[in-house]
């Protein structure tokens, strides 16, 4: 493929062959930078990837680096390797092809991770639905164990049971220790208190699989791929209204326009490109004049905007913009923990208005009461799940604000039945609890 | 065959506490206890970790995974999220509750398949995803419910 920006670290070597078996893995230098790494002494290690530049990979973009050099020391306490596996931010199903096609590469990179910060002790929280891929994984790591290259590292595979918010850090320790998976206040920062009160380093999956290479390439040339603040390649999760739907791994500063037209097929059936989600629907949407924009750190935020966990969602022109705003709050709401009021009451009162305006049973205040709410959200929440609903929603109002203006106007919604998003039932619509008894009824 | 208790404590023993075996302990509770976790459960998986019963309810119904009635012996979720929903989830939806008779949340009266809307699934590019018995089925359409149904009507 000629396309663009494509540049495969992370997924190289998976598409012409399968590399799930260990054997297969050996055959392309697979665990040799593990043998590499166990020479070097762990700050040495921790020097490359700080040297690298790279900025993880599940959503937030810290510098991994950083990151793990301000894990405690001296505490007494074993130090834990969490990866994160729990991939759940709508658009986003990268770490599940890195899983399925490269295991191995995240366990080398798990282990390498595992010597630069001194632990033995390694999990990897892979979300519960992810079935076919903890199979792969669980083999893999059976493979890898058969042949003595753990070297006193355990790893064990925790598998998650449904709950977006295990995808945040905290979130996720909780559930590890076997508790509801509710965010902690921070500080303590995990780094210090992590799991089990103890000094926990917590990675997403893309990363954690870019280790190899870092080494492999060593920390300062890694760092040239990509562009300025945004070394190295992403795995893009390209979906929605699209020809070709599926991961790209592109190096980063890569064309959203590319990716899209190019790699994607751009839109079908000659419809016209009506928004892009550059980064999971948590993220500000970009209207079609934004496509030129950069996929990179900082050209998403001069956008107004986030590259976040890299999932590029393409809307075209039957969308309903108060439809997607509605069933992107109905999301979060399903989904926010309880703990913190402004998250869990702000996003259902963002699903209730967006319901009132798509009904045409709202009244100019509401529109404004809809941004006051997103608001009230914003930045005041435990954890980033209120942001996450309440920066969408209030981008989508304010980059469409004709659109909403319409609902009001004409009292309802103007596709009139026609958007794709219409009347899509949310799991927060189903029927859940416990059956009402016959009697009772009768 | 080891017992349930036994096997609990194969799986406590890869943690360093007890209690962040909750969840896999749960779902093998789930998985022999036909797809859901009556009290019994609970009190089955609070014995073999030394926690209530309680509050094993209380984290199992944090969990979507976790069901606290009972289900049918196959599992249909379609995924409605953004990503499907632009591509025809529900069109896919539509003609699973035609098919089975039943609305999302409900199971067919024979109790042979519960339908469920489940929030992404991961399988965005690929959508609809419709999971059957969590095995990913990508790209599911509306014409190809039909068949699945059929596969499941067949399969007992």
């Amino acid at each position: 493929m000629a396309a663009e920006g494509v540049r495969e670290i992370v997924l190289a070597g998976s598409k012409d062959r399968d590399l799930t078996k260990l054997a297969a893995y050996r055959a392309i230098g697979g665990y040799e930078l593990l043998a590499r790494a166990r020479e070097m002494a762990p700050q040495a290690l921790i020097d490359e990837f700080l040297a690298a530049g790279v900025r993880g990979r599940g959503g937030a973009g810290f510098p991994m680096g950083r990151k793990a050099s301000f894990l405690a020391k001296g505490t007494g306490k074993p130090t834990y390797l969490t990866v994160n596996a729990d991939e759940s931010e709508p658009g986003t199903f990268k770490d599940r092809e890195i899983m399925f096609r490269v295991p191995h590469r995240l366990i080398e990179g798990c282990l390498i991770t595992a010597h630069a910060i001194e632990s033995t002790n390694v999990f990897i929280y892979i979300r519960g639905e992810y079935l076919h891929e903890f199979e792969i994984l669980r083999d893999a790591l059976e493979e890898v164990h058969g042949a003595g290259l753990l070297d006193g590292v355990t790893i064990v595979l925790h598998r998650g049971a449904g709950a977006y918010i295990c995808g945040e850090e905290t979130g996720m320790l909780e559930s590890l220790e076997g508790k509801r998976g509710q965010p902690r206040s921070k500080p303590p920062f995990p780094a210090v208190q992590g799991l089990y009160a103890s000094p926990t380093l917590i990675n997403n999956v893309e990363t954690i699989a870019t280790v190899p290479k870092i080494l492999e390439l060593g920390g300062a040339e890694y760092a040239k791929l990509g562009v300025e603040n945004s070394a190295g390649t992403r795995v893009f999760s390209l979906s929605g209204n699209v020809v070709r739907g599926g991961n790209y791994e592109l190096e980063l500063g890569a064309s959203l326009r590319s990716l899209i037209y190019d790699l994607g097929g751009g839109i079908p059936d000659g419809r016209q490109l009506k928004a892009v989600i550059p980064g999971g629907s948590s993220v500000p949407v970009l209207t079609a004049d934004e496509v030129d924009t950069a996929l990179d750190f900082d050209s998403m935020a001069q956008a107004g905007t986030m590259l976040g966990s890299g999932a590029v969602i393409v809307i075209d022109d039957r969308a309903c913009m108060v439809q997607l705003g509605l069933r992107v709050a109905q999301f979060y709401m399903h989904e926010s923990c309880g703990k913190c009021t402004p998250c869990r009451e702000g996003t259902r009162w963002l699903v209730q208005i967006l319901h009132a305006i798509e009904d045409g049973e709202s009244s100019q205040d509401e529109l404004e009461l809809l941004l006051d709410v997103c608001d009230r959200i914003l930045g005041k929440c435990l954890c980033p799940l209120g942001d996450a609903a309440a920066m969408p929603v209030a981008s989508y109002v304010n980059r469409f604000r004709e659109e909403f203006q319409r609902h009001i106007d004409e009292g309802g919604c103007p596709y009139g039945g026609a958007s794709s998003l219409d009347h899509v039932l949310a799991p927060v619509d189903q029927h859940t609890g416990t059956p009402v008894p016959q009697e009772a009824t009768a | 065959m080891s017992t349930f208790y036994d096997e609990v404590q194969e799986i406590r023993a890869r943690y360093p506490e007890a209690r962040s075996a909750i969840l896999p302990a749960l779902r093998l509770a789930q998985e022999r206890h036909d797809g859901w976790l009556p009290r019994e459960a609970f009190e089955e998986v609070a014995d073999a970790l030394d926690l209530t019963p309680a509050y094993c309810r209380s984290v199992a119904s944090f969990y979507d995974m976790f069901h606290l009635e009972p289900v049918g012996r196959h599992l249909v979720e379609v995924c409605t999220n953004v990503s499907c929903a632009l591509v025809g989830a529900q069109q896919v939806v539509e003609a699973l509750e035609q098919e089975l008779g039943i609305e999302p949340g409900e199971t067919t009266a024979d109790g042979r398949i519960t339908l469920r809307l489940v929030e992404c699934a991961g399988g965005c590019g690929w959508g609809t995803v419709v999971a059957v018995d969590h095995r990913y089925r990508e790209p599911v359409r509306a014409e190809d419910v039909p068949g699945i149904v059929q596969e499941l009507r067949n399969g007992g």
